[in-house]
């Protein structure tokens, strides 16, 4: 298919749009010339610092947390062969929120949050699998509905942590729960989980391809099934946590992007995986920048803007999936 | 002639049923095998374990004189293939791409699909009689095209020993033959199969050999000629059956 070819060079230039737009767009509307003279030729002024010190941390952040959900969310639906399958969905957003709202709470900081959440995710997902599995092969009903209460269940824990926090940490933790962009910091790091988790995956594609017709036909053809979901596994966690770390949980973004990909007709994971990273880093850029200027001065949370998005969505496939058991 | 697989021992248990026990079988290159029982008999978990999907109980299983456990999965898949019942299709796919993947075993980490791997897969497709179906989505296909897409895509794979589960499923009558006969024609050379089968009149026609798994776990093994008579396929399905002979060649029946 020609689009196939044509996918990744055009998915290149929409991130780049995205970036200008979300770099241009706020309090102080910038043109793009301000832009691209602030980035490449920064000379001291209020435009370059607004650009450089404000905006440029977020925008990269939303592009980093967009990729990183999006190609986790690819990761876990080859996992559980179901296009439902979501970091956010099943939960696991959640149980790394919680770790990481306890190690807030606890007053630790920096590596301990970051190490907390990756538990908390990579727990939230031998939960949710372990429940599933135990009884022979996958029902993705069964596995949904665990996800969903499994997420309620940490919603409950979330709740309880925030009504015992102290008042001055309340309003940071609830912003940062429900998507929010605006603390991020560690972007460095994001960037190079990010890279070391695609550049794992990557050489994996033509496995990932095989293994979404089954886990006994996959072997058959040759694939190291065991190792390849145990390793699928930790990759998915580690994104996910990362992804939450940087900017809470911010859902569907991992629903939404490999659907939509799959619709522009591309299956094969060996392209599917990079036009996740691209998408999803160009959507939630743009779903940033709304977020920020759609009621401005008031700032919204981004993950009210992609359950906006991704809700309709899910409810669209799961009664697609009812038609065609 | 060379071995292509060979059990000894081998004793199959799944819950608290001993479904085979001690079988003892060797397959060589050019022999087509039907395997014949009830349902529930175990025929497909007998498939499973000789694929190493499954772990016996006890007892050895050589792939080509070697012992499955010191193969890796891809190099049992250069030397095994296994035509499932149903294999889920959750994610959009094309009826080419899925044929494909029977090149994955032979494929390097790096490597991507070449134009010969795609040549030879259309060829395949073809001869199963999916010719104008590469472009489409294989879930717009019947439950006939699936399986012919299914032996597609083994006979992409094309391992020494191909493995079929009930591949004649949902299947009309010119499609049952039509695939027994390629089949057939496969194993002329280097190959042999292994195929669960329903219909005893199709074994007699096609295999030259002739598994029996009776309901006790035992079962009973060799040519078609000796194997396939009319006491030992009423012991097997556990109903009278009785054979006749038309134009010289004998059919069998249940009364």
């Amino acid at each position: 298919m020609i689009s196939t070819r044509l996918l990744l060079p055009l998915l290149v230039l929409i991130l780049f749009f995205s970036f200008i737009i979300s770099l241009s767009s706020g309090s102080m509307p910038l043109s793009s010339t301000d832009i691209i003279r602030s980035l490449f030729h920064p000379l001291p002024s209020s435009t370059t610092h607004l650009i450089l010190e404000l905006r440029l941390p977020r925008t990269i952040s939303a592009m980093l947390t967009g990729a990183l959900l999006a190609v986790a969310g690819s990761l876990m639906q080859v996992l559980v062969r179901n296009p439902l399958a979501d970091p956010y969905v099943l939960g696991i957003s959640g149980g790394s929120a919680v770790m990481a709202l306890l190690a807030m709470l606890a007053g630790l900081g920096g590596l301990w949050i970051t190490s907390s959440a990756f538990l908390g995710a990579l727990f939230a997902m031998l939960l949710v699998f372990g429940l599933t599995h135990a009884r022979g092969s996958w029902n993705p009903m069964r596995l949904l509905l665990t996800g969903v209460v499994l997420a309620a269940g940490w919603g409950a824990m979330i709740n309880f942590i925030l009504t015992i926090s102290p008042d001055q940490n309340l309003r940071g933790m609830l912003f940062w729960l429900m998507g929010d962009l605006s603390y991020s910091e560690s972007n460095t790091s994001a960037a190079v989980i990010l890279f070391t988790g695609f550049i794992f995956c990557w050489p994996l594609a033509r496995d990932l391809n095989v293994l979404n017709r089954g886990e006994q036909q996959a072997s058959v053809l040759g694939v190291d099934t065991q190792r390849l979901q145990l390793l699928l596994f930790f990759i998915a966690s580690l994104l996910t946590a990362t992804a939450v770390v940087q900017a809470g949980s911010i859902g569907f973004i991992g629903l939404v992007i490999p659907h939509l990909i799959r619709l522009l007709g591309v299956t094969d994971y060996r392209y599917l995986l990079p036009a996740a990273a691209l998408a999803g880093g160009s959507l939630l850029m743009l779903a940033d920048t709304l977020s920020r200027t759609l009621l401005a001065p008031q700032q919204l949370p981004v993950g009210i803007i992609t359950a906006l998005l991704g809700i309709p969505l899910f409810l669209y496939l799961l009664q697609r999936g009812n038609r065609t058991p | 002639m060379s071995q292509l697989l060979q059990t000894r021992g081998l004793t199959i248990k799944k819950g608290n049923r001993i479904l085979c026990q001690k079988l003892n079988l060797t397959v060589n290159q050019g022999e087509r095998w039907g395997i014949l029982g009830k349902n529930g008999a175990g025929k497909t978990s007998l498939l499973y374990t000789f694929a190493g999907l499954e772990l016996p109980l006890h007892g050895e299983r050589l792939i080509m004189q070697d012992h499955i456990e010191s193969l890796s999965r891809r190099e049992i898949a250069q030397r095994l293939g296994l035509m499932l019942q149903d294999t889920p299709d959750p994610f959009p796919a094309t009826v080419l791409q899925t044929a494909l993947m029977g090149r994955h075993p032979y494929l390097s980490r790096w490597q991507w699909e070449s134009q010969n791997d795609i040549n030879l897969t259309r060829a395949v497709l073809e001869q199963v009689g999916l010719k104008e179906f590469d472009a489409r989505q294989v879930s717009s296909l019947s439950g006939g095209e699936r399986r012919r897409l299914a032996l597609a895509t083994l006979l992409v794979q094309s391992p020494p020993l191909m493995l079929l589960d009930e591949p004649t499923n949902h299947l009309d009558l010119h499609y049952q033959h039509a695939m027994l006969n390629l089949l057939q024609q496969h194993t002329k050379k280097e190959h042999a199969i292994i195929t669960v089968l329903h219909d005893i009149n199709h074994a007699a026609k096609y295999c030259t050999h002739a598994l029996l798994l009776f309901d006790d776990g035992t079962s009973l093994t060799g040519s078609c000629q000796a194997v396939l008579t009319t006491d030992h396929l009423s012991k097997v399905f556990n109903t009278q059956i009785k054979k006749h002979c038309i134009d010289g060649k004998d059919y069998f029946y249940a009364t």
